[in-house]
């Protein structure tokens, strides 16, 4: 099997990223854009671009069969799926298989393992991967039992819940009976699948994750770990390598325990396992598994030196895994920020429109991901993401001046950005310190100061 | 048993006749989803045939560069959706449409066909068909003009 030609269903700055790589190795490429779409920088350096479908996401991102048929009928021998839209849908990946397009990701079937909460909580406990304490509760009486052995506080979360959504703090034991009942027709209603179950509260814990890259064969390797606690509502904004302020030994059983849950799935591809590190306890449990490339994932490549677009698609090309564990090497420190087209000054409300000027960093570590050049649209139909601006030294300290310089050097006019928000983070003592928890954006934000610069 | 081309063809004139939008057959095991139109393709589209289809035409200049320049007033009939497009019901069966034919707009000009589904694209405009676009089962685009039509 030899892949020569590969369809990107996706768009912004991933398409672009994966057509670089893709260019980079000979390979030749079809955009799969939506009408939205069809003037944007990548749509203008691939190959061939396919209109889909019309601007809303429903009708050309996410249809499944249209990728497919876009990609018999150009002939492509592979779908990238980018991040978002159609890429942890198990109903590509299966009609991939199906019809004979090489799926660049993990199998179907692993893709339904680690989409479904619990049963990823069963994967990880079965290779020996910490859990919060907890677990599925079928009826109030088997909640409040379970309730009772964990202890408050706890988190009721609804099974097909994510991303914050349908998740219930309870501090008392006397209130959990209602909190389950609320929680379970929430998700009734929100998700079409009541089923909820109990975790741990962790009062005070930092986002940490493992990427992993594995043959589908049983071998896996890890790249390392990335700290995305600088979130807002469950979206991270600053992810950053070597995780700061982490012990040797704790760092090592992290980087293990994401190799392993990966090794148990016989998982294929590039794929990240996240973690939430209890600070208090100095211990960490598994939150789950995301089963395809990451937003975040130029930190890690400019530490390790490795193309991660370019892992992925040997590994579905069938040539297995380049790398041993002992070839990877990890040298500095890398941060990221995700500039978005949000008002910083008014909520972080999304800002769509004409960028009118936009002026990027550059120099010596610095990377830029981004789609966006000056007379570009950020259409109203998808995410704000604008750009992602890396920065790689020799030390966290290094890093983060550079980032400051980088993001002090960017311009946008004709859209609003958060870019206030990233220089006042990355010139914040209690931020450059390091090991910020991820209550930090909120207590950052209600921080008396200027908001002057925008 | 299985279906052949001219089956299909037989059941799509079936549907084209009735008063019904859509149609969803399952013999052993073989699945045929017809819709009139080709506003949708989901599916769970099919469960909703009341539901109005937007005209596949539209006047504005196309997007796609690819095509020579049309003479004012022309009309263009474009694709609904990404897809196969097949000018006849089957393979070696008259066209729908030729240079020269008249249409109505639910004259049906094509068919678009997607994992397949098979889609019947409608004129959308009344006139006479001036240029034909688009090689019989060829990949057809998203807005991709596919007549162009003199009202």
């Amino acid at each position: 099997m030899s892949i020569r030609r590969i369809l990107i269903a996706n768009r912004g700055e991933i398409a672009l990223r994966i057509l670089r790589t893709c260019r980079r190795l000979g390979l030749e490429t079809v955009l799969a854009a939506s009408e939205a779409d069809l003037e944007s920088l990548p749509a203008r350096f691939a190959d061939r671009t396919l209109c889909i479908g019309p601007a809303r996401s429903s009708e050309s991102y996410l249809k499944v069969e249209t990728i497919v048929q876009a990609a018999l009928g150009t002939k492509a021998d592979a779908i990238h799926p980018g991040y978002g839209f159609l890429s942890e849908r198990a109903a590509l990946a299966g009609l991939c298989e199906k019809k004979g397009v090489i799926f660049i990701g993990p199998t179907a079937e692993q893709i339904e393992a680690v989409g479904d909460k619990l049963g990823a909580r069963k994967e990880a406990e079965a290779a020996g991967v910490p859990v919060l304490p907890g677990g599925p509760a079928r009826t109030v009486s088997d909640a409040l039992k379970l309730g009772h052995d964990i202890g408050a506080p706890l988190l009721v979360k609804a099974v097909a819940g994510g991303g914050g959504r349908g998740m219930r703090r309870v501090d008392r034991l006397e209130d959990l009976a209602d909190a389950i009942n609320q929680a379970a027709a929430e998700a009734e209603a929100a998700f079409g699948d009541g089923r909820i179950y109990l975790e741990r509260f962790v009062a005070r814990g930092r986002h940490v994750e493992v990427q992993v890259l594995g043959d589908g064969q049983g071998r896996v390797v890890h790249l390392g770990e990335r700290d995305c606690s600088v979130q807002r509502r469950y979206q991270k904004l600053i992810e950053e390598t070597p995780a700061p302020g982490l012990g040797n030994a704790l760092r090592a059983r992290l980087h293990e325990a994401g190799a392993a849950f990966a090794t148990r799935l016989s998982y294929r591809g590039a794929g990240t396992v996240e973690f939430l590190v209890d600070v208090q306890r100095d211990d960490f449990y598994f939150l789950e598994m995301n089963a395809r490339i990451q937003v975040e994932h130029p930190v890690t490549e400019a530490v390790t030196g490795i193309d991660i677009v370019a892992e992925q698609i040997a590994i579905a090309d069938g040539r297995g895994l380049n790398l041993r564990q002992e070839d990877i090497g990890f040298i500095g420190h890398a941060v990221e920020c995700r500039i978005n087209a949000e008002d910083a000054a008014r909520d972080f409300l999304p800002n769509p429109g004409l960028v009118r000027n936009a002026v990027w960093p550059s120099g010596d570590g610095i990377r830029v991901d981004t789609h966006i050049t000056s007379g570009a649209h950020v259409p109203p139909f998808y995410d704000s993401l604008m750009a992602k601006i890396i920065a790689h030294a020799p030390t966290r300290r290094d890093a983060i001046e550079k980032l400051r310089k980088a993001i002090a050097d960017t311009r946008i006019d004709g859209v609003a950005t958060n870019l206030s928000f990233h220089a006042g983070v990355l010139g914040d003592p209690e931020f450059t310190k390091g090991a910020v928890e991820t209550n930090f954006v909120p207590r950052f934000l209600a921080r008396p100061r200027e908001m002057s610069h925008g | 048993m299985n279906l052949t081309a001219k089956d299909v063809d037989e059941i799509m004139k079936l549907l084209e006749d009735s008063s019904f939008d859509s149609l969803s057959l399952e013999i052993d095991g073989m699945k045929l989803s017809l819709r009139r139109g080709a506003a949708a393709t989901r599916p769970e589209c099919l469960q909703s045939p009341s539901s109005p289809i937007a005209p596949a035409a539209k006047a504005s200049p196309s997007r796609h560069p690819a095509r020579p320049p049309s003479e004012p007033g022309l009309l263009e009939v474009v694709s609904p959706l990404l897809g196969t497009f097949y000018r006849a019901p089957r393979p070696g069966a008259e066209p729908f449409v030729e240079i020269g034919s008249k249409v109505e707009p639910d004259t049906v000009i094509a068919i678009v066909e997607v994992m397949k589904l098979m889609n019947t694209v409608r004129a959308g405009v009344k006139g006479e068909v001036v240029d034909i676009f688009g090689e019989n089962g060829a990949l057809v685009e998203y807005g991709e003009v596919l007549l162009r039509v003199r009202p």
